[in-house]
């Protein structure tokens, strides 16, 4: 006991150990600050993610775009949906944490192993919804062209909705082969080729007059944009924020350019639009999903201590209480995780 | 620990739902962007992101307060956690937003195309 639970009278041995400046004991406040320290961290990322949006400001992907997605909802428009869904399953099993963690106070071995057992059940719910969320990501729907200067064109039909590349792509039969570590040099070899070329997307767009492409840069109503006659006349004029639509001749005009077909998403380039977006989006949403596996790791051993007794014998769940902090700290981070990649 | 430990499962799931009417709404301003906000600008942003950050802090507040029970905790403790978080979170994002506010700027009226 007296190595976790300091219960030592700390009045008139100040240096003796077991003094407690701060209300509480070294294991706790330990965690605390490891919480700060993380803390920094995560506000590190979402800093930077900040300032590369800020940077690009102008051709930054818009959330509602790309993550509108629902299980079992295929081919239908909904954003932000899920992930308020994921939002509060974290809010939910953060609450039977704290349950767990009020039922260890009152030393009901019962009650702390159910919430226990609730919130890693809860824990496993949101990385599999994760773990979904970064299928659809890097699944792409729509795909999209990459010019020479690294902008990404996508494409709509004359309603400005967007339009799939395979519903009308060119078959041309000039299909190249995957450079993999068996064949050529050993060293060198490409990640799998996307499901047309460059030049069948290209003539598909010929074929198809109504089609219009897409910038990704998004629509301000400024007086040099409203009298541009590159810009379509009238896509553009909803009050909601878009990306630029062009007119069919710029579009053609602009295909020239065209150099690589997009689908889906990866670290080097993604058919949403900037690049750094899809970064940003793996790094941090990748680092949180990390803490949350580790946090369910933590939950499970403590779980296993409280049905085993443990903490009976101890006489004390503190232990509950610190994994409970560093559970709640993951659940902060998703907060605000949440805001600055799927509202703001 | 030298704090009593009675029984708080009603402020427990008050913050729960708190926690949870906040998201609702966060989500609801998301999808529906009412225009007044959404095109207002205050300080280069316009004031439905504003209301979401706001909005966050109020949650994070409340995750902090509540489910971590820093509300229990002697005020030194509370002072060491908050201070340098509030303190160094709001420098660095200044000093970012400021200087990538800037290179947009740059790159926007530069001689050099470099969006094609």
């Amino acid at each position: 006991m007296g190595a976790t639970v300091t219960t030592a009278n700390s009045e008139g041995k100040t240096w003796g150990g077991g003094n407690e400046p701060m209300g509480i004991n070294y294991g706790k406040m330990m965690m605390w600050f490891f919480i700060v320290s993380d803390a920094l961290t995560f506000s590190g990322f979402l800093a930077a993610y900040g300032f590369s949006r800020y940077k690009f400001i102008e051709t930054w992907p818009l959330a509602d775009e790309v993550f509108n997605h629902f299980p079992f909802m295929h081919g239908v428009n909904a954003p932000m949906y899920y992930v308020a869904l994921m939002t509060f399953i974290l809010i939910f099993s953060s609450v039977t944490m704290v349950l767990a963690v009020d039922a260890g106070h009152q030393m009901k071995k019962q009650k702390v192993a159910i919430y226990m057992f609730l919130t890693i059940i809860g824990g496993g719910i949101f990385l599999g919804s994760q773990a979904w969320e970064w299928k659809n990501f890097i699944k792409g729907e729509y795909g999209a062209i990459e010019t020479k200067g690294g902008s990404i064109l996508q494409f709509v039909n004359a309603k400005g909705e967007r339009v799939k590349l395979e519903d009308f792509a060119a078959t041309l039969h000039e299909d190249r082969e995957q450079l993999t570590r068996n064949k050529g040099v050993w060293f060198s070899s490409e990640s799998s080729l996307p499901r047309y070329s460059v030049n069948e997307v290209v003539e598909g767009f010929k074929a198809h007059p109504d089609l219009l492409v897409r910038t990704e840069i998004i629509y301000h109503p400024t007086q040099a944009n409203l009298k541009d006659t590159r810009l379509h006349p009238e896509l553009n004029k909803s009050t909601h924020k878009h990306k630029t639509i062009l007119t069919r001749e710029e579009s053609i005009k602009r295909l020239a350019d065209a150099h690589y077909v997009v689908e889906g998403a990866n670290l080097i380039r993604n058919e949403y639009g900037q690049k750094l977006f899809a970064n940003f989006f793996f790094f941090i949403t990748g680092f949180h999903g990390f803490h949350v596996f580790t946090g369910v790791l933590i939950n499970v051993l403590i779980f296993l201590n409280v049905v085993l007794g443990t903490y009976e014998k101890r006489r004390s769940y503190e232990m509950v209480e610190k994994v409970g902090l560093y559970w709640h700290f993951v659940d902060l981070v998703w907060v605000f995780v949440f805001t600055f990649f799927y509202l703001v | 620990m030298a704090h009593e430990h009675v029984s708080n499962t009603k402020r427990i799931w008050l913050v729960f739902a708190i926690l949870s009417v906040v998201t609702i709404v966060e989500v609801a301003f998301g999808i529906f962007k009412p225009a007044i906000l959404h095109d207002t600008l205050f300080l280069q942003m316009n004031l439905l992101n504003w209301l979401f950050i706001t909005l966050t802090i109020y949650k994070a507040y409340y995750i902090v307060w509540a489910f971590m029970h820093l509300e229990g905790e002697k005020s030194n403790l509370r002072w060491s956690i908050v201070a340098p978080l509030v303190f160094l979170i709001i420098y660095l994002v200044f000093i970012l937003l400021v200087e990538g506010n800037y290179i947009f700027d740059v790159f926007k009226s530069s001689q050099i195309k470099w969006n094609f």
